[in-house]
């Protein structure tokens, strides 16, 4: 085969290193022995790059976007300040990104996780596990309800607290677009102190990650909603693929 | 002038210590809200091709194993296929995910894949590559996820022909991306974070 006739492959826009975090973040302290020293190498995306995982909408159960519900004994809810977050998966291009994988995560209401290595003494709730998922449509929309988190202490300096947050792990349509993130709420002034929000270079940057209140869409006497959209690495389109649609 | 309206990407953070109550809950004990963790099995009694195990540990540049990493694989079937939408060459094995998710050992950290040796991908040149599997590692004080790729042992002819592999200014390193063999099927693919044999981590 030749080199200089070959199809254009399809790919995603490279990796705008300069937007997000450095490994190395001395503030946030357990990045100092856990980040690579060496540059990383840059590659031409194969087949094993845009390329990923596809999950069904059949592995969704009926419960896993309502957290309120989703571990709580019957007829019992889990407690604390009740929000619906919805929001969109988009593309660098703007392009709602469907049949993405959301999975979210958070402690309680108290701030408090459920997990072994957990050292806050704020209690568990009995009727609150802290994970759900869901699906984007055919739009890229996704929504879940859950209570609003606490903020909580971890040992990093002498007295570091979390601002309020919920944790996204999202699939693209290729491995390259993996991402894991946090959202943040409006308002919450612990957001300005967090020493793993300032590893985000870019003011801008850390603004894309706060959730604004959204009354228009809150449930009266139920729940109130915040509004969060995520963006993945956006795709090349090619006109040498086989196939044109979802490009 | 116009504009090309782009958005930015969203910027990541650390999955935390905490990743397995939303990746892996029933590892950590939330039992109950899903039947099964995402990523448990890649295969099944039907599934074609050689089965492997591939095991290992995450180090940080202390040499200790981080007991809350994350580690998540995807790889072509035994014919080279991708279970994807994107793959345009043909129908990969319905018996296989491609993908796994583990979580370290709470004690040792070590994270063990059962799954099956991938066949050759092409480069986008029509060159092949070696066989390989692709990695994403997330833990506590990794800010962005790190992607690096196994290639095998026992591939030694292929290895040096690998498009990427043959890529590496420096060759030193490419022992880092080789899993070790330990046995019948077995392979050992530890990864260092920082230090003399820092894994070689990629920007694709």
């Amino acid at each position: 085969m030749s080199l200089t006739n070959q199809r254009p492959a399809a790919g995603f826009f490279a990796r705008d290193r300069g937007w997000q975090p450095e490994a190395l973040t001395p503030q946030y302290k357990t990045s100092v022995a856990r980040s690579p020293s060496r540059a990383l190498l840059s590659m031409p995306q194969t087949l094993s790059e845009v390329t990923g995982p596809v999950f069904g909408h059949n592995v969704i159960g009926a419960l896993d976007n309502d957290l309120i519900l989703n571990f709580a004994k019957s007829g019992e809810s889990a407690i604390g300040p009740r929000i619906i977050v919805y929001g969109r998966v988009l593309d660098e291009s703007g392009r709602g990104v469907p049949n993405v994988m959301v999975e979210f995560w958070q402690a309680n209401a108290g701030g408090r996780y459920r997990h072994a290595k957990e050292g806050y003494i704020a209690p568990l709730d009995p009727n609150f596990g802290g994970c759900g998922r869901a699906i984007t449509g055919e739009d890229g929309s996704y929504e879940f309800r859950t209570v609003q988190p606490g903020p909580y202490p971890w040992p990093n300096r002498g007295n570091d607290w979390r601002p309020a947050h919920i944790h996204f792990s999202l699939f693209g349509q290729g491995f390259a677009q993996r991402l894991i993130t946090q959202m943040y709420f409006e308002g919450d002034p612990m957001i300005w102190k967090c020493p793993i929000v300032d590893v985000v270079p870019h003011r801008e940057g850390i603004e894309s990650l706060i959730a604004l209140l959204d009354m228009d869409s809150t449930v009266p006497m139920d729940a109130r909603a915040y509004k969060f959209d995520m963006v993945l690495r956006g795709k090349r389109s090619t006109l040498f693929e086989n196939k044109l649609e979802g490009n | 002038m116009q504009s090309l309206n782009r958005l930015k990407e969203s910027p990541s953070q650390t999955a935390g210590p905490y990743v397995h109550i939303g990746c892996v809950p029933n590892f950590c004990g939330i039992e109950g809200v899903y039947p099964e963790d995402l990523g448990t099995s890649m295969v099944n009694a039907q599934t074609r091709g050689e089965r492997i195990s591939v095991t290992g540990i995450v180090y940080d540049g202390t040499g200790t194993p981080l007991k809350d990493a994350m580690v998540e694989i995807w790889q072509a079937d035994a014919d080279g296929l991708y279970p994807s939408p994107e793959e345009h060459r043909g129908t990969a094995d319905p018996n296989f995910t491609g993908w796994g998710r583990k979580a370290g050992d709470y004690t040792t950290g070590e994270w063990v894949f059962e799954t099956v040796k991938p066949g050759a991908v092409p480069f986008p040149d029509g060159r092949m590559m070696a066989p390989h599997i692709s990695l994403w590692i997330v833990a506590r004080g990794i800010n962005i996820g790190l992607q690096t790729r196994l290639y095998f042992e026992d591939e030694a002819d292929a290895n040096a022909k690998d498009p990427i592999l043959t890529r590496l200014e420096h060759q030193n390193r490419v022992p880092t991306l080789i899993a070790k063999k330990t046995g019948n099927g077995a392979y050992r693919f530890d990864i260092y974070l920082q230090g003399e044999n820092e894994t070689v981590f990629f920007d694709f």
